[in-house]
């Protein structure tokens, strides 16, 4: 892992304290004050001590148009989750099980690892897909009806939609 | 209201049959470690359903302690499985 | 309003525990792991997320701190279960239970091919 400059720690230092502060208000769920001095001092520390593990990004992720790049990738998920959960109910409910599986693979273009972890995560509740592995930049599908094993076309048809929103957030 | 929440749960009950009879039969441990998953979300809803009959607040907390337990859990299982473990 | 609420808390709560029961059926009935998991792991996703905001949308009357709670419980679930569900799939493929394929093609098992590659270059 390579050596982090100051400027790099303090983002991601600002950063991982303000998501430990909105956490912190939306568990406790009161704004008395010393609930709030609390909160500072703790996520704080805790910010401190998780430098290097748990922050990923600059600040210029909290950019207005990154921002609203994210709420766009909410809807287009949320619409997603529900098709799926139609075209699980039709395989489930029908007498005669009608699915075709197998594992297929493509290829992605994201760099980071947090935004294949985004892709792999939205990959498995979108209609009839589980990924399995991702070995560097390689996803491995288990797709419960192939309709083609060609790793250009299955990349089409599975990834792109929420791909082409990430490469503008990530 | 109330009617809604008897259809609600008996729903709810159904589907945790289902799943536990595939947790007693399942052929692998793959199989009962899936079932087991699909339990624990069943369950996290569950309570949070009867802290709304109950009115009781401290119903949603315990609801998320099972939901995070159950989460390592099944993760724990995964990897001892893989053999990583 | 709270009439609004009452009307929105309920029709959550009915598709929420439809959704859990399909995905107990879903487990129930598919052939083998990988389907189960893409069953279960969808289905108890939409069905708890819906099941849970429902219960705070009844509450937030009496209470607003049940609809944030409720959102914490609701993005948990969203994040975890997709993560457990990628990691019993590995786990299963590198215990050899190799996914049942249907139809005649013989590519449908891309991994199969990486899975032992990366064997060799452990056993080297």
């Amino acid at each position: 892992m390579k050596e982090l400059t100051f400027n790099e720690k303090l983002e991601r230092f600002i950063l991982n304290w303000l998501f430990l502060m909105i956490v912190w208000v939306a568990f406790t769920t009161s704004f008395a004050v010393a609930e709030l001095v609390t909160g500072a001092i703790v996520s704080m520390i805790i910010s401190l001590l998780s430098i290097r593990m748990f922050t990923c990004c600059k600040l210029s992720i909290l950019a207005p148009k990154r921002i609203f790049y994210m709420i766009v990738y909410f809807f287009v998920f949320i619409i997603a989750l529900i098709k799926a959960n139609f075209d699980v109910a039709r395989r489930v409910l029908t007498p005669s099980l009608p699915i075709n599986p197998g594992i297929v693979k493509f290829k992605t273009k994201l760099k980071t690892d947090y935004s294949k972890m985004v892709l792999a995560n939205s990959i498995t509740l979108t209609p009839g897909t589980l990924s399995v592995d991702i070995i560097d930049d390689t996803f491995y599908i288990h797709w419960i009806d192939v309709k083609t094993t060609d790793p250009e076309k299955a990349y089409k048809d599975i990834a792109w939609q929420f791909e082409k929103i990430l490469l503008k957030i990530f | 209201m109330i009617y809604i929440i008897y259809i609600s749960f008996s729903f709810m009950i159904v589907g945790l049959l289902l799943a536990a009879i595939r947790f007693i039969k399942g052929p692998t441990a793959g199989d009962r470690t899936v079932a087991l998953d699909t339990l624990t979300t069943i369950l996290v809803a569950g309570l949070v359903l009867l802290g709304y009959v109950f009115g009781r607040y401290i119903y949603l907390d315990v609801a998320l302690v099972y939901g995070v337990l159950g989460f390592i859990g099944v993760i724990v299982i995964a990897r001892y499985l893989e053999g990583a473990l | 309003m709270s009439m609004v609420f009452e009307i929105i808390g309920g029709a959550l709560l009915l598709i929420g525990s439809i959704f859990l029961f399909l995905g107990g059926l879903g487990i129930f009935r598919m052939p083998d792991v990988y389907n189960r998991l893409q069953a279960g792991t969808k289905a108890t996703t939409l069905g708890g997320m819906s099941l849970i905001l429902g219960v705070g949308f009844l509450m937030v009357e009496t209470n607003w701190a049940w609809l944030v709670k409720a959102a914490i419980i609701v993005i948990f679930i969203a994040f975890s279960n997709p993560i457990s569900s990628h990691a019993l799939a590995r786990a299963m493929y590198k215990r050899k239970r190799y996914p049942i394929i249907t139809s005649k093609d013989e590519n449908m098992d891309a991994y199969r091919e990486a899975y032992e590659n990366e064997k060799k270059e452990e056993d080297a």
